[in-house]
């Protein structure tokens, strides 16, 4: 198995708690925010980590979480400019070593790859899918 | 002068009302369609209806010749992307923030918004320096804390009332910058003479700004 580590992630809509379930399951610490008290439902048996409700962009809310202990931080929220502030607040104020922010907006995506931040685009990834789909059907269609 | 305002509300209606009547070229970018009609009805401004931390609608308001961007929305990320956009995209000498999270001050200079500032702090140190009865009022600090800016109200037994600017021997790394007296405004000179009750604005830098205060004020500091 990894090496256990401490993981927060941000936002615990779909994307967060599968990550979060996942993750804890897989046997790391890991830690949730979200501003919603109902988003913890998403949550499953497997979840074993601890929630704070909390609006990440608040350094005190990032101070509670233990951020500056973190190994890794996953940024999932909805709003692209909240994952941006939170991704950089990760790694430009509390170090963290590894912060991977999900941004939809290609064009933002773009201009933030400077920033030092991973993003990981859905936006393009599904892009990518679609197009990959319809080449495989053509393909399919030349055999 | 060709400012960009991202935001919404009173007060950005307000600031865009005295920028224009400065003749400063004023393009607000908000959200909100019926504040947008609202706002270019009332302004002589041009109203870009949309989201400005998107980098289409900046470049749409103009950011590629604007000398400044002020991002006074009431959320701190949609503030923070917007400014970062700017510089980084768009080059824009001047980008200023508004925080509502005084914590974020901290945090937006660390991520390269050099300008920033959170009305709470502002309205708090006013409320201090109009409600204070001391006799030093920081007002604030200059260049990241390396230069204080406080203003010293002298009394009758002040060692400094009635003495001459040259003689009061004030450290060096410090200046009276202006005295306001019976509300006129004196730039001092060395042979300006103190009277008690002149309101002083003291220049220095902090490590001899106590020794200042000493001269001006006494033992009491």
């Amino acid at each position: 198995m990894l090496k256990s580590r401490y993981i927060i992630i941000i936002g615990c809509g779909r994307l967060g708690s599968y990550l979060a379930n996942r993750l804890s399951r897989d046997g790391h610490s890991v830690v949730v925010i979200d501003q919603k008290e109902t988003a913890f439902l998403n949550l499953t048996a497997d979840f074993s980590g601890f929630r704070i409700q909390g609006n990440a962009v608040e350094l005190a809310v990032l101070k509670e979480a233990r951020i500056e202990d973190a190994d890794c931080v996953l940024v999932t929220a909805t709003d692209d400019n909240v994952n941006l502030m939170v991704g950089q607040m990760a790694k430009e104020v509390f170090n963290v070593p590894q912060v991977i922010a999900r941004v939809y907006d290609l064009k933002r995506e773009r201009a933030y790859q400077e920033f030092g931040i991973r993003t990981i685009s859905p936006t393009e990834l599904a892009a990518f899918a679609f197009l990959g789909a319809i080449v495989d059907t053509d393909n399919q269609g030349k055999r | 002068m060709k400012i960009i305002i991202v935001g919404s509300g009173k007060l950005v209606y307000y600031m865009a009302r005295v920028f224009t009547s400065k003749g400063y070229v004023t393009t607000i970018i908000n959200g909100d369609t019926e504040e947008c009609t609202a706002l270019s009805r009332q302004l002589k401004a041009v109203v870009v209806l949309g989201d400005g931390s998107d980098p289409t609608v900046l470049e749409e308001a103009g950011a590629r010749e604007a000398d400044a961007l002020l991002a006074m929305t009431s959320h701190d990320q949609n503030n923070l992307v917007a400014c970062q956009l700017a510089r980084k995209i768009y080059d824009v000498p001047h980008v200023v923030a508004m925080v509502t999270d005084p914590d974020n001050v901290d945090v937006f200079r660390k991520l390269g918004v050099k300008s920033v500032f959170s009305p709470t702090h502002v309205i708090t140190a006013l409320i201090e320096q109009q409600t204070s009865f001391d006799d030093i009022i920081n007002l604030a600090p200059v260049a990241e804390g390396r230069v204080t800016l406080s203003e010293v109200i002298l009394r009758e037994d002040s060692p400094a009332a009635g003495k001459y600017l040259h003689e009061l021997g004030l450290p060096s790394g410090t200046l009276i910058g202006v005295i306001l007296r019976n509300k006129h405004v004196i730039v001092p000179r060395g042979d300006c003479r103190l009277e008690p009750r002149d309101r002083l604005t003291l220049i220095s830098v902090p490590a001899n700004q106590g020794k200042a205060l000493r001269v001006l004020l006494g033992k009491r500091v």
